[in-house]
């Protein structure tokens, strides 16, 4: 719709982009390099709050409510509060990107364990696993698909976060977007938008792939069912 | 704790309470633009979305929506409204920052009306359809009702990041509360940055906590217990 009405004007000039090939080149890594470290954390992170939660279900209340907080701030606001304390660098970046995986990852991680049936459960007891030996070789295996649902979401958001990123001036694609409009310049808005949207569909591909490896079964009862 | 000084100083100068660059403007300029966007959205997407959600057309569409709007970035969303309110001879400011922001709040407006009707237990419209009520009477009386939930759950979501992104307004000349972020970097002036991202942050988060308290009162009572015990459901 949006690039229906600016067709009559050259919407993107191919001659800025091949002399910027570089250029687009190194922001893509940055972007990437900001999503994959930010993902990886929060995902660390988040494992911890969710078992802990698990273990402690008085806990967490509190901890969705905090990762809740942190969800609703703005990123810029954020980044605002941040850079008096930690400046315009990579560690307050990360500190705002992280804190926006937190709510989705932990809410999708202990959905999925509480998801696996009570009889299972049993079953494994009754086959003298420990409790810890069940967590991590049967509930976590059974719950893979509630959480890489919630990796999905959590890495298509960052991507697009991470545009914001740019203003406190760390590269990334969100600079050409940044750049753009600062110049009325249409083509390095649209190769921002349109390459931070194929990162986000690419990357969304690659954890589809690595959960079909990762949950094999499924994929074989798919074709039964079939 | 000398920064912490020079914030509450900032807070406590005059003269960035008043006028047409001060706080109480600026956060009347953010409201104003979030709410109108909101009630912009919800006009363009309520009606189309409970309306396919009756028919039970489009799900397919539906879906699609969800998973490009999550996809394109709001700051993307900010940059491209910008030429296309120039080329309708919309100039800066005010008109880029409303269409990015329609744009945003479009995509979750919809898509919950459209589940929201969807959902509805079939044995439930069979049941009033077969006590002679017409289409729009099901509609009215019965798929409606058991969507507000999820509607004003849209609302909510909708509004929370309508607010967030009417921040980066100030990048296309607008006002609100964006400007102390954005100005504040341009002089490099971190107690205004950092004043303007704790006014954000506090709007946000009171957009979201007032929406919770019109949820508890807005929610069917035979709904109320269902909803509260399912809570936000996980994304899957």
């Amino acid at each position: 719709m949006i690039l229906a009405q600016s067709a009559s004007d050259p919407l993107i000039r191919w001659d800025w982009v091949w002399d910027h090939t570089d250029d687009i080149a190194t922001a893509t890594w940055e972007h990437l390099r900001l999503t994959a470290v930010a993902v990886a954390l929060g995902f660390v992170i988040s494992m911890v709050l969710a078992m802990i939660g698990l273990r402690w279900p008085k806990t967490y209340p509190p901890i969705t409510w905090a990762a809740g907080v942190m969800y609703t701030i703005p990123s810029l606001a954020l980044f605002a509060m941040l850079v008096p304390v930690t400046g315009l660098t990579f560690l307050t970046a990360e500190i705002g990107l992280v804190s926006y995986t937190l709510l989705i990852l932990i809410r999708n991680i202990t959905a999925g364990i509480n998801s696996v049936p009570p009889d299972i459960r049993e079953a494994a007891l009754g086959m003298g696993y420990t409790k810890r030996r069940m967590f991590w070789e049967i509930e976590i295996p059974l719950a893979t698909p509630a959480i890489i649902a919630g990796l999905r979401i959590a890495t298509v958001t960052t991507v697009g976060l991470v545009t914001v990123t740019a203003l406190i001036t760390l590269g990334g694609l969100g600079s050409f977007i940044d750049s753009g409009l600062r110049r009325f310049f249409n083509t390095e808005i649209i190769v921002g938008v349109v390459l931070s949207v194929a990162l986000a569909v690419v990357l969304d591909l690659a954890i589809v792939l690595v959960e079909r490896w990762l949950t094999p079964w499924s994929r074989h009862r798919a074709t039964v069912g079939n | 704790m000398e920064f912490l000084g020079d914030v509450l100083e900032w807070f406590a100068t005059a003269d960035n309470w008043t006028g047409t660059q001060g706080v109480l403007h600026r956060t009347w300029e953010h409201i104003q633009l979030s709410a109108i966007s909101v009630a912009v959205a919800a006009g363009l997407a309520l009606v189309p979305g409970v309306i396919l959600g009756h028919l039970g057309r489009g799900g397919v569409f539906a879906v699609a929506v969800v998973n490009i709007g999550r996809a394109v970035p709001s700051f993307g969303i900010l940059a491209l409204a910008l030429p296309v309110s120039i080329k309708l001879g919309l100039g800066l400011g005010f008109w880029p920052t409303l269409i990015a922001l329609v744009a945003l709040a479009l995509p979750p407006m919809f898509t919950n009306a459209y589940t929201g009707v969807r959902q509805v237990d079939p044995a439930m419209t069979e049941a009033a359809t077969g006590m002679g009520m017409k289409g729009g009477q099901v509609l009215w009386n019965i798929e409606l009702p058991s969507a507000s939930p999820l509607i004003i759950t849209a609302l909510r979501v909708s509004s929370v990041q309508v607010v967030a992104t009417a921040t980066l307004g100030a990048l296309v000349a607008w006002g609100g509360l964006g400007r102390f972020i954005i100005d504040g970097f341009a002089r490099g002036d971190n107690v205004m940055v950092f004043a303007g991202g704790l006014l954000v942050a506090l709007l946000a988060v009171l957009t979201e906590l007032s929406f919770s308290l019109a949820e508890r009162f807005a929610i069917p009572k035979g709904l109320r217990v269902a909803s509260s015990r399912a809570g936000m459901p996980a994304s899957t």
